[in-house]
């Protein structure tokens, strides 16, 4: 019951408290780059969300059996960008094999997120804190969560930004950032659930 | 030095484990694919700009080997790369000549009436929600807030004196405007076609009358003098049929109100 607990409470963590885009300033580029619309802003989250627990889990693997019986865990970050892009390939040839309707709905955005530098934080973050593979993946794929989230609620934010009368200088991108800003400070409010 | 090389020989023994684990898979998880539209593909620009309407060039080049889609279909590599697309496929790129987005409303701001100012949401989509369907007395015709210029990708379309214009030699009829355009003004014409009927309304003559200087009345009188027998007029409007115009331009004299470009 103990281990479940703590479970429950890496994934809340992860997701909501220490929210991957809003307070720890990974994985901004997709964030802003992507938001316009709700429906590509879900996939993208879709997408994120299937490659951060894959890569967690697998990253866990390689650290747990390769980088530490070698002694060599100063390479991780680029064992981990190896593998991580590996990864993808590999995924994305397999889903086109086998799985062409989770392929499609993914699209694009399967390989824009190799180099995603979230994908990577999670990875170092799971060494970081010294997560085995299971709290590895559980925390891999609340952060991921936490993305899809925040990237979810900032689509809507701008679809409906689009009809206000924004000052000449806020429009575009400064307003995007003004209304993520906001965002981080509202998730602050989150803190106490811990 | 020692640690040096086991991290060398390691890293390498993962990175060639990989390449071949990943040469391995592209063969084993190959799926099988027209060599037709890899090579579409390769012909294809490869801005994955949505141009086309499909899902990145690979989405076109699915298509256009499935014969779904023009060969021509790629709004950015135009004529050369429709020719060499056209190789490949081996068919003569469509003999059909260009087509260009076209405003069927003429109603500048000093030839329509307007029932209020009004000063709000420049969105054509909101107009909908206003008194009277926007301040312009007619409910047909254009509100010029522009939602077809800010869904235009190559900068062809405009809002001069309150009706959105398209310039026609930058439009690459992509559609991205008629699909934006809530009141479905805007149509693909033939790029040469001489003469159009720019205007929707469809409300009777007198009512157009009072709204628009230059708005089509249903009078009838084009159709009674199109020697090719080209002009239907349908629920007060006259239209146009392109394939049987002999571009003799007797409508755009005829029409009293000047609604024939």
């Amino acid at each position: 019951m103990g281990a479940l607990k703590d479970l429950i409470l890496i994934a809340i963590g992860s997701a909501l408290v220490s929210n991957v885009v809003l307070s720890q300033f990974l994985g901004l580029c997709p964030f802003l780059g992507v938001s316009k619309k709700v429906e590509t802003a879900a996939g993208m989250g879709g997408a994120v969300i299937f490659v951060i627990t894959l890569a967690s889990f697998v990253a866990g693997l390689i650290y747990r059996f390769i980088l530490v019986p070698f002694d060599i865990t100063y390479l991780q970050t680029i064992v981990f960008i190896l593998v991580i892009a590996a990864l993808v390939q590999f995924v994305e040839m397999f889903l086109k094999k086998f799985v062409v309707g989770l392929y499609e709905a993914l699209g694009v955005y399967l390989p824009l997120i190799t180099t995603n530098c979230a994908v990577l934080g999670v990875a170092l973050n799971n060494v970081k804190y010294d997560y085995n593979i299971l709290t590895g993946v559980v925390n891999g794929f609340a952060t991921a969560v936490g993305f899809a989230i925040a990237i979810i609620i900032l689509a809507g934010l701008r679809e409906k930004m689009e009809f206000n009368d924004i000052p000449e200088p806020f429009k575009g991108m400064p307003i995007v950032l003004i209304t993520a800003g906001l965002m981080a400070i509202a998730f602050c409010g989150f803190s106490g659930l811990l | 030095m020692s640690g040096i090389i086991t991290a060398t020989v390691v890293v390498a023994a993962v990175g060639l484990f990989i390449g071949v684990f990943l040469g391995i898979a592209a063969i084993q998880f190959h799926v099988e694919t027209d060599p037709k539209e890899e090579a579409v593909l390769a012909a294809l620009p490869g801005n994955n700009c949505g141009g086309c309407g499909f899902a990145g060039c690979s989405g076109l080049a699915a298509a256009i080997a499935k014969g779904e889609a023009a060969v021509n279909a790629c709004p950015v590599g135009g004529e050369p790369v429709g020719n060499v697309i056209a190789g490949i496929m081996g068919v003569e790129a469509e003999a059909g000549e260009k087509q260009v987005a076209f405003v069927r409303c003429k109603g500048t701001c000093d030839k329509t009436t307007t029932d209020y100012d009004y000063s709000g949401v420049e969105d054509c989509t909101f107009a909908a929600f206003t008194p009277a369907s926007g301040p312009k007395t007619c409910t047909y015709g254009c509100t010029g807030f522009g939602n077809c210029v800010k869904a235009c990708p190559f900068d062809a379309i405009h809002v001069v004196d309150g009706v959105a214009i398209v310039d026609k030699d930058a439009c690459k009829a992509c559609g991205k405007c008629i699909e934006a355009c809530p009141r479905n003004l805007i149509t693909l014409v033939p790029y040469s076609a001489k003469h159009i009927v720019a205007c929707s309304s469809k409300d009777k003559g007198p009512v157009v009358m009072k709204a628009c200087q230059t708005g089509c009345i249903g009078c009838q009188l084009c159709k009674k003098n199109c020697p090719s027998e080209a002009i239907t007029v349908e629920d007060f409007l006259a239209e146009i049929d392109q394939s049987k115009c002999v571009s003799c331009g007797i409508c755009v004299e005829k029409c009293p109100k000047k609604a024939i470009i």
